[in-house]
């Protein structure tokens, strides 16, 4: 645990949560020099003209408290650093701009890459740490050996809980961020984590998972669209296959792949199965519906492909690969193509590959890497 | 740091200050033996009332002025801004003016009052700028009132960056053109004397923490016949200007810790301006890259702050403090990102090094010992800092 006598330094970031928590009473246990650090993040409610603070979910004002009282009871210093300007511009600005774009974005893969190992990694390197760690259910594994596009010194695992695991979000992480996270909780199931909460004596042993992005303060993402970049939604046209006009749609910002709520179909030319969102035509401001019998690609292209080796394979992988975080996991070959995208042809049809939804590739427990769907090649 | 529950070296004087012990011995009788109600008629309350009196009297003589010129309120924010809105408000009701002048260096205090009456009752302002060291000139004072002005306020002692306003000038000019003025003052009692005549001030404030007296305690002066109206609407308490039951034991701490600091202050601000000089030397000569922001000398003699070109003072702070040296970045940091400091920058500072604000500030107990450990911690910080921003650049 020591380097020429001194405690290893590790940056703990806390949300005043169960994981974040428990990794830090872990990571002291363990003998490390821990601090906590808290982000304050964007989101949309309230104003900071005369000094009220906005409240993301992820650092509201009981939640800092929370932190500080777990920072303070595990006796380690605790900084909440403000990025609030850094991940509207970096996450929910793109999130925006991706749904103006007619795909459905998973903000959480920009705020790992350019908040969590960019912002609050510099700042954890910056303050003389050697580790950031968080509360995420994975794990990192360090083998020694060739590099390549499978084996690489730092692999990134799925977490032990096979219910909890996170290892899709952090697919954006490369060798050089790898060889910096510890993510404690990885070894343990998410019961096992509460556990240790309690046994640690920390009082957020029994709250409850949040579950909607944090910087949303106030119900569904479509009336956060509609406040902050009311022009990207335009009625327009729904479309079966065929190219028959069946209804209205609100928007194309307010649909999904394989959604089915909410579509206003004209009563008249209603089939009698039920009609799933197929795809967004922006060019068209269209939205084409259609029976689940034809939901479902073999084939996905994924535009820029993050290998977490950082080495590019050179041969088709033969793979598993989920196209969204809830998503199962299922066979696939991936070729990378020469632009650095890649196509990845499942055995099967997938129900939910969606264009702006991040593909992420899997050789077993290991992250082979991923990227953003692309609507077409 | 003597008698402090955390080890490490606390160089943040200006963000507060331990209760001095003889400050802390006189206000205890006020917690629970003589705990009346200034207010009341009957014997307990009269006990308090004549220790609140005593407070006043000599609150009013250490600062030049008159005990019923003395109002205590909870904090020097709240002295401010009874200060600006009970003057705007006075003048609104009177028909007297419709116009504030302020500048662009004040604490959020005035600043977000300025800027509230501006946006929320309508009052025209003017936010002066500053020169490069941070100072406003008398003469822009001159230039910028208007038939209608009702009140300047310009600060003494810059918390951010240290320097000292030349206030009596100012006073002189608000004077001659016949509006009121008021300055906040809370940087300054533990260091220099303080005295409303020789500043021409009309209104002025202070926060006793910030002088070894007790947290949530401040002072409003309010010069007899300026023309006011209470802010905080109630019974009668402390002449009717701030209504509201008053804390005897903080206004006797307040009392007692100005008696504490005009004993020592002199002597007190020789000694730490030799050691803020060392320091500012100490740093200069080891960290490339590195300046002092404000008025190379005329500033407040326990004040350092230094401005690093391409680092953000929050950043440097927090490896101090994991350091053991608990220093502050001199302002208040409400946007993060790194976002530079508004006062750096109305001083003319470059984006890029506005960012690394980073106050140190010297009090009484700080020992030529401390401050050559941060002369050789600071630059290593810096250093590793910087290193690290380089990967991420």
């Amino acid at each position: 645990m020591t380097v020429t006598g001194k405690k290893v330094r590790v940056v703990v970031a806390m949300s005043g949560g169960v994981d974040s928590s428990v990794a830090a009473a872990l990571l002291v246990q363990q003998g490390y020099e821990v601090i906590g650090i808290m982000l304050r993040l964007w989101a949309e409610e309230g104003n900071n003209t005369y000094g009220a603070p906005n409240s993301n979910r992820c650092c509201a004002p009981e939640a800092v408290a929370d932190a500080r009282a777990i920072a303070q009871g595990l006796g380690i210093p605790f900084y909440d650093i403000h990025a609030e300007s850094i991940f509207k511009q970096r996450v929910v600005d793109p999130w925006i701009d991706a749904y103006a774009d007619a795909v459905t974005p998973n903000p959480c893969f920009n705020c790992n890459r350019s908040i969590r190992f960019g912002f609050l990694m510099q700042r954890a390197l910056a303050i003389g740490a050697e580790f950031l760690a968080t509360g995420h259910y994975a794990r990192v594994e360090h083998t020694p050996g060739e590099p390549g596009a499978l084996s690489a010194p730092y692999r990134l695992l799925k977490g032990l809980d096979a219910k909890k695991d996170q290892s899709y979000v952090l697919h954006v992480l490369g060798q050089r961020d790898l060889a910096r996270a510890m993510f404690p909780c990885g070894r343990f199931t998410k019961p096992e984590v509460r556990e240790l909460a309690r046994r640690f004596g920390l009082p957020t042993a029994e709250r409850a998972e949040s579950q909607d992005l944090c910087f949303l303060t106030q119900g569904d993402y479509r009336g956060f669209l509609a406040r902050q970049a009311p022009d990207i939604a335009q009625p327009g046209p729904i479309l079966t296959a065929s190219g028959a006009e069946i209804g209205t749609h609100d928007g194309l910002p307010h649909y999904t792949v394989g959604q089915r709520k909410g579509l206003n179909i004209s009563p008249h030319s209603a089939s009698s199965e039920p009609l799933y969102v197929l795809k967004l035509d922006p060019a068209h401001n269209a939205l084409i519906v259609g029976p689940a019998s034809q939901l479902g690609e073999r084939e996905a292209f994924v535009r820029a492909m993050h290998y977490c080796s950082d080495a590019t394979p050179t041969e088709p992988i033969r793979c598993t690969a989920k196209v969204r975080y809830k998503a199962k996991e299922a066979d696939c070959t991936l070729t990378p193509l020469p632009d650095g995208g890649a196509r990845v042809v499942f055995d099967e049809p997938q129900r939910d590959a969606t264009p702006g939804q991040g593909l992420v590739a899997y050789d077993g427990d290991a992250v082979i890497g991923g990227g953003l769907i692309a609507r077409q090649r | 740091m003597q008698n402090s529950s955390r080890n490490g070296i606390y160089l943040d004087y200006s963000a507060t200050t331990p209760v001095a012990p003889e400050v802390f011995e006189a206000m205890q009788p006020y917690f629970t033996a003589t705990f009346g109600n200034a207010s009341s008629t009957h014997g307990f309350g009269r006990d308090a009332a004549a220790a609140l009196d005593e407070a006043h009297t000599v609150v009013g003589c250490a600062i030049g002025a008159r005990a019923s010129e003395i109002t205590f309120t909870g904090c020097g924010t709240e002295s401010d801004n009874l200060a600006l809105r009970g003057v705007a408000f006075a003048a609104r009701k009177n028909g007297r003016g419709n116009h504030l002048i302020s500048s662009q260096i004040e604490h959020h205090a005035v600043e977000g009052t300025v800027h509230q009456l501006h946006d929320l009752f309508g009052f025209d302002i003017t936010m002066l700028p500053v020169d490069g060291c941070g100072r406003v000139d008398p003469a822009d004072v001159r230039r910028a009132i208007r038939p209608d002005t009702i009140l300047v306020s310009v600060m003494l002692g810059n918390n951010e960056v240290g320097t000292m306003q030349a206030v009596s000038e100012i006073g002189r000019v608000c004077r001659e053109g016949g509006v009121l003025f008021h300055t906040d003052a809370v940087q300054c009692p533990a260091y220099m004397p303080i005295d409303v005549n020789e500043l021409n001030v009309d209104l002025l404030a202070l926060s006793s923490h910030k002088f070894y007296g007790p947290k949530g305690s401040g002072v409003l002066y309010m010069r007899d016949g300026t023309p006011y109206i209470p802010v905080l609407t109630g019974g009668g308490h402390e002449r009717g200007r701030r209504p509201g039951t008053v804390s005897v034991a903080n206004a006797v701490g307040t009392a007692a810790a100005l008696k504490y600091v005009s004993g020592q202050r002199n002597e007190q601000a020789a000694r730490l301006s030799q050691l803020r000089d060392r320091l500012i030397a100490g740093v200069l000569a080891n960290a490339p890259d590195a300046r002092v922001s404000g008025h190379p000398t005329d500033r407040m003699p326990h004040h350092a702050s230094f401005v690093f070109k391409g680092i953000d003072g929050e950043t440097l702070q927090m490896a101090l403090d994991v350091e053991g040296i608990a220093v502050s970045t001199g302002s208040a940091c409400t946007s993060g990102n790194p976002e530079p400091s508004p006062v750096l920058l109305a001083m003319g500072i470059p984006a890029e090094w506005a960012l690394g604000g980073l106050r140190i500030t010297l009090g009484y107990h700080t020992t030529q010992e401390e401050i050559d450990t941060v002369i050789a911690t600071l630059p290593r910080c810096v250093e590793q800092v910087r290193k690290v921003a380089l990967e991420f650049a």
